[in-house]
């Protein structure tokens, strides 16, 4: 199943995954001024890594994954997947966003076979492999119900299937769960985790799982979730320091997070990070004043 | 329309488990309902039976003011005799057909134009200016040209509906578009949709529950539109009805022209909410509905 990857690129096997390169990135608002979201980033993401991407609120990390999925485009530097720089939408790019992005006038199994019939594929086997990934995230009973029927998790498990069925080889996750309960997102992410390491799927076992890049700005989730989490200043964002996560697989969120080499390594980030979200305190306050 | 509410707290209420104080409630809700009810058709009667005292009177002038039963009077009279242009029914058709032809073509149009500079940035900064002079134009002077142009039959009048039906409906369309979720958008692209999978699988869904509204305040212009035209020169239609009426100095005719009129947009009406009911089956029901 793992057909999104173009079996002839000679950089197959060597190149990263992501790599962004000195990418910065400006809008133009609405009142006519630049405002820069991120500059000068430099980022590298291997092949079947989990990089959790941590900064303070509002800081630019959703920009660095629009300019990844080819949504945006940087104003300078340079994005490369697969050691291609990214020029429109790749098909192996798959995105959760943090909003509900489902389509409400579409039925569950619906929105899940939107993906493959944008794609082309046959309304049958579309449908079979929508099935197939509600199943897996424990909605097969919910097929022809309406998103507004569904509860918050459930709607974000709809987007999880709608974006898996595509076999995506690049997963972009724009703080997926922030707007759950917390019982809901250990539990979401947990899933989240069985769903990347392959459990239940008909993927082979020597293919790596697909590269993630997941913006959070919950400490604990990029810890519990990531192999790197991936630090960003106060706007405009910057990579401020990369941390690795040497905790073992497979995790299980809830119980992960009290071990003591956990604790350590959220000291660790949170002494990075904890100054860079005092910053953007500051700022928010200087502002109200 | 925004009367309905009584039945809204009966919904609510019927929610409620059957327990006692459920049951209480629901009682409370019935005897509201039917008190509505019940002052409603009092107030009809007392203005009803107010105008009639006053005309017979002579407090106001029943030349002038004419009087309820003169009114039922005449239409009976144009029910089973028919009127000087033929039978009611044909008079009421005609008008209904030049409407909804109209309606049609307007809300085709409208929703179509809409759409297309809702998503083609360029067009619609091009045509944006003509478009809002177009819209500052009283359009029912349209209507006597139209009648120089197509004559006196039903195609002047469809014209002139036409143009009254397509800019409200061409703007809801084009705001709806405009309006979006931007976020949906990205999904779809994300998905794989291309430009065409987007405009009709995503931004035509997303915006059609702001191009209903426009229906159904549109449907309302249609008519004017039809009867205006047959008020300015036709040979069938409401309309006519309503001008030779006031040509023989008949006000009950012109009363109950309006009273039928009343009848078919409120009849247009209901249609159109029990289509839309069918059509927004995915959107969160309002008012306790589920």
């Amino acid at each position: 199943m793992n057909s999104g990857t173009p079996r002839g690129n000679p950089h197959e096997g060597t190149a990263p995954a992501i790599e962004l390169r000195g990418a910065s990135k400006a809008f133009r608002t609405p009142s006519g001024t630049l405002h820069t979201a991120v500059r000068d980033l430099d980022l590298t993401v291997e092949r079947g890594e989990f990089v959790a991407v941590v900064g303070p609120t509002g800081c630019g990390k959703s920009t660095t994954l629009t300019l990844v999925s080819g949504l945006e485009e940087p104003t300078e530097g340079e994005v490369l997947v697969g050691g291609e720089p990214v020029c429109g939408i790749r098909q192996d790019v798959g995105f959760v966003f943090q909003q509900d992005a489902v389509f409400p006038w579409r039925t569950v199994l619906s929105n899940v076979m939107a993906g493959p019939r944008f794609r082309g594929v046959p309304k049958a086997e579309a449908r079979e492999r929508a099935r197939v990934w509600l199943d897996r995230v424990g909605l097969g009973a919910f097929t022809d119900r309406y998103p507004h029927q569904l509860s918050g998790g459930q709607r974000k498990r709809v987007a999880l299937a709608q974006t898996f069925v595509n076999d995506p080889t690049i997963l972009l996750m724009d703080e997926p769960f922030s707007a759950l309960d917390v019982q809901t997102r250990a539990l979401m992410s947990d899933e989240l985790l069985e769903l990347w390491g392959g459990a239940g799927t008909d993927r082979p076992d020597d293919a790596p799982p697909a590269s993630v890049v997941f913006v959070t700005h919950d400490l604990e989730e990029a810890i519990a979730l990531a192999d790197k989490v991936v630090v960003m200043t106060a706007g405009p964002a910057t990579v401020k320091q990369v941390f690795p996560v040497p905790l073992p697989r497979p995790r299980k969120v809830e119980s992960v997070r009290l071990e003591p080499e956990f604790i350590d390594i959220y000291r660790e980030i949170w002494s990075s990070l904890g100054e860079e979200v005092r910053i953007t305190r500051e700022r928010g306050a200087s502002r109200v004043a | 329309m925004s009367l309905e509410s009584p039945e809204a707290v009966v919904a609510v209420a019927a929610l409620e488990k059957p327990t006692s104080r459920g049951e209480a409630r629901l009682r409370a809700a019935r005897n509201r309902r039917l008190l509505v009810h019940t002052v409603r058709v009092l107030l009809l009667a007392a203005v009803l039976g107010a105008w009639e005292a006053l005309s017979r009177a002579g407090t106001i002038d029943p030349f002038n003011f004419s009087m309820p039963s003169k009114i039922w009077d005449q239409l009976v009279q144009w029910t089973m005799h028919g009127t000087a242009q033929g039978s009611l029914g044909e008079q009421i058709w005609v008008t209904l057909y030049e409407a909804l032809i109209g309606w049609a073509v307007g809300v085709g149009a409208g929703v179509v134009a809409g759409i297309v500079l809702g998503r083609i940035r360029l067009l619609a900064e091009v045509l944006g200016p003509y478009i809002k002079v177009l819209n500052a134009l009283p359009r029912i002077v349209l209507a006597p040209i139209f009648l120089i142009w197509f004559g006196l039959g039903p195609a002047s009048k469809i014209a002139s509906a036409v143009v009254l039906v397509f800019f409200p409906v061409f703007f809801n369309a084009f705001q709806g578009v405009r309006e979006v979720d931007r976020n949906l958008i990205a999904n779809a692209r994300i998905l794989g949709a291309n430009n065409r999978q987007v405009t009709l699988q995503v931004v035509v869904p997303a915006a059609t529950s702001w191009i209903f509204t426009s229906l159904h305040v549109s449907f309302g212009f249609a008519l004017i539109g039809a009867i205006v035209g047959e008020y300015i020169g036709a040979d069938k239609g409401i309309g006519l009805l309503v001008s030779s009426s006031q040509g023989n100095f008949n006000s009950a005719g012109v009363y109950a022209a309006m009273v039928i009129l009343a009848v078919v947009a409120l009849l247009a009406e209901a249609l159109l909410t029990f289509a839309e009911k069918r059509l927004f089956r995915w959107k969160p029901a309002s008012g306790g509905d589920r």
